[in-house]
């Protein structure tokens, strides 16, 4: 597997839902598991970032920190997402972001701070989850490929003073 | 050297620096980049700012030909415009951003020497700053000074706070960790 990167247009198009929860499904999500593990950050990814135009991300939070303090980053462990749908969005936040598609680059993005949001594992089966702070974020960042934006298409000025605006 | 070598290295392209100062007016940017792209430059990274009200902005260009041909065909507009034109040839380093760690906002009353201070205590806690930007708000009478740093640091937010804690009688300020997330 490699990355794509931006210019590259497939980065820019609308991904397919997934149909069939066969095992070569099954094979690709690990196969992009454990390239996505294999990158510096390695904490999300999307199957576009690949090449594949389905509607299949995997966001993992878990060994996360932040800081010199070293402090975990809240989360739910590892998240297969497939034909993921954000259904509900609370509150907003000013972070930065970069891309594994978009190298040399970071700049401020708004997210919502809290969403719900369905999505079916590699087996089929569908749940619905909620996520809040920096999984949030990241799981908006990793569903927004599967529609062909990347966090430069949501791209606020870095002199926007948004920041302890924090909406509990 | 060899001939083709002489008539290569004075083709060979070059990066500058050209700072522009002066009144603000509109259509600024327009004029000095068209002015630019026609002279054959290529723009690297640029930061306009209107500081008070007065036009700046710094553009890495890189042109063949030499600083002072950049400066002759740049210089009709903006000696049109009332702009002082400064050139410097520079090193380009492109592609290796940095990633700011921690943020630094600090507020207050407008006196002399808030900058000085701040930046002072930073440097000697081994804050290196990668963007600075200052400003006056409030009215005249009562103006107050916001000044919002990013950079890196290898000792953390808490080092840093209690570093800028002295200031504390006479600013408000905040440390925080900006999070990046590379997704
Ligand atoms: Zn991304």
């Amino acid at each position: 597997m490699e990355i794509l990167t931006y210019p590259n247009q497939q980065l820019k198009q609308n991904c397919e839902p997934v149909e069939q929860f066969d095992e070569s499904l099954r094979q690709f999500v690990s196969e992009l598991e454990a390239f996505m593990r294999s990158q510096p950050g390695g904490i999300g990814i999307a199957a576009p970032q690949v090449g594949q135009m389905q509607r299949i991300c995997i966001v993992d939070l878990t060994g996360m920190t932040r800081g010199k303090k070293k402090k975990p980053v809240p989360n739910q462990g590892r998240l297969i997402l497939i034909n993921p749908e954000i259904t509900e969005w609370e509150g907003f936040e000013l972070g930065r972001e970069g891309c594994m598609s978009v190298p040399d680059y970071t700049g401020n993005v708004i997210r919502a701070t809290q969403i719900a949001f369905s999505a079916t594992d590699e087996w089929g089966e569908r749940h619905e989850y909620e996520s809040e702070g920096f999984e949030a974020r990241a799981i908006q960042h990793e569903v927004d490929h599967l529609e062909g934006l990347l966090f430069l298409d949501r791209l606020v000025s870095r002199r926007t003073d948004l920041f302890q605006r924090k909406q509990r | 050297m060899k001939e083709e070598e002489v008539t290569m290295g004075s083709a060979r392209k070059q990066w500058y620096m050209v700072s522009l100062v002066g009144k603000d007016q509109s259509g600024i940017v327009a004029r000095v980049t068209e002015v630019l792209y026609q002279a054959g430059g290529v723009l690297g990274e640029s930061s306009m700012m209107r500081l008070g009200c007065n036009f700046s902005i710094m553009m890495m260009v890189e042109i063949a030909g030499g600083g002072e041909q950049l400066r002759q065909s740049i210089a009709p507009v903006t000696t049109e415009l009332g702009l002082h034109l400064h050139v410097d040839a520079i090193e380009p380093g492109l592609h290796q951003h940095q990633v700011p760690e921690l943020r630094v906002v600090v507020h207050g009353a407008d006196r002399p020497g808030i900058v000085a201070q701040v930046t002072g205590v930073l440097a000697e806690a081994g804050f290196d700053i990668m963007d600075l930007d200052s400003q006056v708000g409030g009215s005249s009478l009562e103006p107050i000074y916001i000044l919002l740093i990013e950079g890196v640091a290898n000792s953390g937010v808490e080092t840093i706070h209690q570093a800028l804690e002295p200031l504390s009688a006479s600013v408000e300020f905040r440390v925080e960790e900006i999070d990046t997330l590379i997704g």
